[in-house]
């Protein structure tokens, strides 16, 4: 590998342009390493976003040479062989700053598609004891470890097509509580992401699938809710 | 147009599909058929006129091509540009319509 790496780095918001530092390459150096050496040592007005530096809080995510990653988790070495990378905000997304995007219409996208548990009108007498083995609670399973990176909903082709699209995270949240046993609130959820801007959107080209850093599969959550919204359009629910 | 109307909508259109998927593949077996027998046009009609089997089966090809793409198109339509509304919905509900109505006129000349 390269003793220097060349690193091209959006400057700007919407309007921009690429600039290019020059970072000394490490061991075990990844791209969040690399935009805080650029940050500062090179150019403190450089504005990203990070907290756990461990793949926990989901918040460093980026365009790493066109693919949406989290640049905590993502060594450099593995994306810059030839010792230069390109680094660009988040698509799908507005930019705020350089590498920082607004991600109020990720999160207002998850209220849309009532990603919020509902209790019952009438609350059990005790813990609800939900079995590990139930179908319901392991589908909830396969769906319930989203960080809400956004890397999928940049990923989206759909997204990018359709803004309205509530977009995989928030569909795969729906999922998860769609699966709750305890959750009262399934009607007007199926509701909320039927229909053109919800799961009946999707292409499954399975981008989301393809980049989740959690190995999740939004596209088997958003068939899921294929499933249910037909099963409740045919009793008359929808 | 409301959750549930586009869910009936994408129903419809899965449903036409999975009859697509019957109707083509028969289609194109009896395409293959034809030109391995070496059929002639004469030939095929033989078997086709009077015969209400073959009518039926062309007339629910042809409408649930019809409906499979008008649906299609307006996914594709919506998709691809700033078109909504009743406009839309009307030009696509043309276009189902004469497309089945197309389809049944040839199912019935295949007939006649």
């Amino acid at each position: 590998m390269a003793a220097t790496l060349h690193v091209s780095v959006w400057r700007g918001a919407a309007e921009g342009e690429l600039v290019v530092y020059d970072v000394p390459a490490r061991p075990s150096q990844t791209v969040l390493d690399v935009v805080t050496f650029i940050q500062r040592r090179l150019d403190p007005t450089l504005s990203y976003r990070f907290a756990c530096r461990v793949g926990m809080c989901g918040s460093c995510a980026m365009t790493v040479n066109g693919v949406a990653r989290w640049t905590c988790r993502t060594h450099i070495d593995k994306v810059a062989q030839s010792g230069a990378v390109e680094i660009r905000p988040l698509a799908n997304l507005p930019v705020i700053k350089d590498l920082a995007v607004d991600m109020t219409a990720f999160f207002e996208k998850w209220a849309r598609a009532k990603g919020h548990y509902k209790p019952p009108a009438q609350p059990p007498a005790d813990f609800v004891r939900v079995p590990p083995k139930t179908v319901e609670r392991q589908a909830a399973d396969e769906a319930i470890e989203c960080i809400g990176c956004a890397v999928c909903y940049a990923s989206c082709e759909v997204v990018a097509w359709n803004p309205d699209y509530l977009g995989p995270a928030a569909l795969n949240r729906a999922w998860s509580l769609v699966n709750d046993v305890r959750d009262a609130g399934n009607d007007e959820r199926l509701r909320a992401v039927a229909g053109d801007a919800g799961c009946h959107a999707c292409h499954s080209h399975q981008a989301c699938t393809l980049r989740c850093p959690k190995q999740l599969s939004p596209s088997a959550s958003i068939a899921g809710l294929k499933r249910a919204t037909l099963r409740a359009a045919l009793r008359g629910k929808l | 147009m409301s959750a549930r109307a586009e869910t009936w909508l994408w129903i419809t259109q899965r449903g036409a599909g999975l009859i697509l998927a019957f109707a083509v593949t028969l289609h194109i077996a009896t395409i293959i058929y034809a030109v391995h027998r070496g059929l002639s046009a004469t030939a095929i009609l033989g078997r086709t006129q009077g015969n209400v089997a073959w009518l039926v089966f062309y007339i629910i090809f042809a409408v649930a091509a019809a409906i499979h793409g008008g649906i299609g198109l307006r996914t594709i339509i919506r998709e691809t540009t700033s078109w909504r509304g009743a406009s839309l919905e009307a030009a696509v509900a043309a276009f189902v319509v004469l497309g089945a109505l197309a389809g049944c006129r040839a199912a019935a000349a295949l007939f006649a």
